[in-house]
């Protein structure tokens, strides 16, 4: 089975307003999916659905772990945090809510290790030595407490501590929201490349089309609460057929 | 190896109006293995929304665009998505006039890339792409320095080599020699011909009509689409 995550007739309100309004998408394995739209356009609360962390009013997001698809909705609690500590990764916009900032880099890559059955000491700790250098931060900073990170570097830590648990899927919320030009593009290229080295599936909301252009196979745009358009990313960017979308590509600055 | 039929292409500019551009109409181009041809016609005829077009990054309105990959014939107006990344990979190269590449990347690994999608290993791919690189006059000691501080001629030179490090069924070539001097265009027209004889079909626009002439078995003109006025 190629298709990895499905979601069929997504609805969901907040108050009067439409946050998903008959959305539906699947995504294949490796496949690296970008959703962009302005603020309030349901981007985020499609993700957190799809992630599960929110249930939609309406509509199925089914999961496929290998063993045929399967309803999040019917699979139970226990299941699904199973299936969100486990198989998928989540890389939040800002580290800062996802890291724990009182115990040392090395602790927190560990920490996911362990939930996910680890014990051995020596093992964990080579392992987060080995994804410290993976992000590209000095492996001398192990026993460091990542309240004195930078920025990127705190994102970066945050990326090492979701990938090490060998995801297959992972939910991107922003991830070089927040941080400066010269950190985006060091971030941009490390995701990246690490995306293609393991073969991940990613779904990534962003409002930066450059972000989404450089990342994403394939390419969604939302706009209060409806998918407007969808392609190939570069098709959809080069020769956008909607009108909103032609005004968020009109409304780049050239690089 | 790659056959267009009927080809319409209008673009509705809804933030001019809802402007109609009719660009193509009844555009047909069929190209065999070996042979090259090129695209010719005034400024606005549409040359480059053909090109792009056959390479599936333009969606025409109607019309089918039939490419041979993998012993099949796939149409790009319909395949979904992952096949034509698919087709990109193995069969479609498309060189455009201008480089768009991460940042912060070596070129050498730019060109590797190409190498890399298609199943070689880090080190041979990087070898290749060096060789490439060197080849186009990109000399090592720049091979491992992004290209954002590169001139015009040598980004150039850098794209060139990110789709001549692997050959391809279909070749697609936006003015590949725009901004390159006498000695680096006799380089690339030499590697355009060495591509026809291992069996690709190229499809070029190129401005210069000397290398025009060097490569191209067959010119394509194209009008601009004409509306009769309302009487």
């Amino acid at each position: 089975m190629i298709t990895l995550l499905e979601a069929h007739a997504l609805h969901h309100r907040f108050g009067r307003t439409a946050a998903l309004d008959d959305v539906s998408l699947t995504l294949r394995r490796h496949e690296i999916l970008a959703i962009v739209g302005e603020s309030g356009s349901g981007k985020t609360t499609l993700l957190n659905a799809l992630s599960g962390r929110l249930t939609p009013q309406r509509g199925d997001i089914l999961y496929d772990d290998g063993g045929g698809p399967r309803a999040l909705a019917s699979c139970g609690e226990v299941v699904l945090r199973k299936l969100q500590r486990a198989r998928w990764g989540y890389i939040a916009q800002d580290p800062r809510s996802a890291l724990r900032l009182d115990i040392s880099a090395g602790g927190n890559i560990g920490e996911r290790l362990m939930a996910s059955g680890a014990r051995h000491y020596g093992d964990i700790r080579a392992i987060a030595t080995h994804w410290l250098e993976a992000v590209e931060i000095d492996p001398a900073r192990l026993d460091d407490l990542p309240r004195y990170f930078s920025g990127g570097m705190l994102q970066r830590l945050q990326i090492a501590a979701t990938l090490v648990t060998a995801p297959e899927l992972v939910f991107m919320d922003e991830p070089t929201g927040g941080l400066d030009v010269s950190v985006q593009a060091r971030i941009l290229d490390l995701i990246r490349s690490l995306v293609r080295r393991l073969g991940l599936a990613v779904v990534l909301v962003t409002h930066d089309i450059g972000v989404a252009r450089l990342l994403a196979d394939r390419l969604i745009v939302m706009r209060h609460g409806r998918i407007v358009e969808s392609g190939l990313t570069d098709q959809v960017l080069d020769d956008p057929h909607d009108e909103y979308t032609q005004l968020l590509v009109a409304s780049v600055l050239p690089a | 190896m790659i056959e267009a039929t009927g080809l319409d292409k209008t673009f509705i500019l809804h933030l001019q109006g809802s402007a109609r551009l009719e660009v193509l109409r009844n555009a047909c181009l069929t190209v065999s293995a070996g042979e090259c041809v090129a695209l010719s016609g005034p400024s606005g005829a549409g040359k480059t929304t053909l090109l792009r077009s056959l390479y599936g990054n333009y969606l025409v309105d109607r019309g089918e665009i039939l490419v041979r990959h993998q012993d099949t014939m796939v149409d790009l107006v319909t395949a979904p998505a992952e096949t034509i990344i698919d087709i990109r990979r193995a069969t479609l190269g498309y060189v455009s006039q201008f480089l768009r590449a991460m940042p912060r990347v070596p070129v050498i690994d730019i060109v590797a890339e190409t190498a890399r999608d298609r199943g070689a290993a880090a080190a041979t791919a990087r070898e290749h792409a060096a060789a490439m690189l060197s080849h186009l006059g990109i000399a090592p000691r720049l091979h491992h320095l992004p290209p954002a501080t590169f001139s015009g001629g040598e980004q150039q030179r850098v794209n060139l080599a990110r789709s001549f490090v692997c050959p391809w069924p279909v070749l697609l070539l936006d003015e590949p020699t725009a901004s390159l001097d006498a000695a680096n265009r006799d380089i690339v027209v030499r590697l355009i011909n060495a591509a026809k004889q291992s069996g690709s079909a190229v499809v070029g626009i190129f401005h210069d009509a000397a290398v025009r002439d060097r490569v191209a078995d067959r010119v394509l003109h194209i009008d601009p689409v004409t509306t009769p006025e309302l009487a």
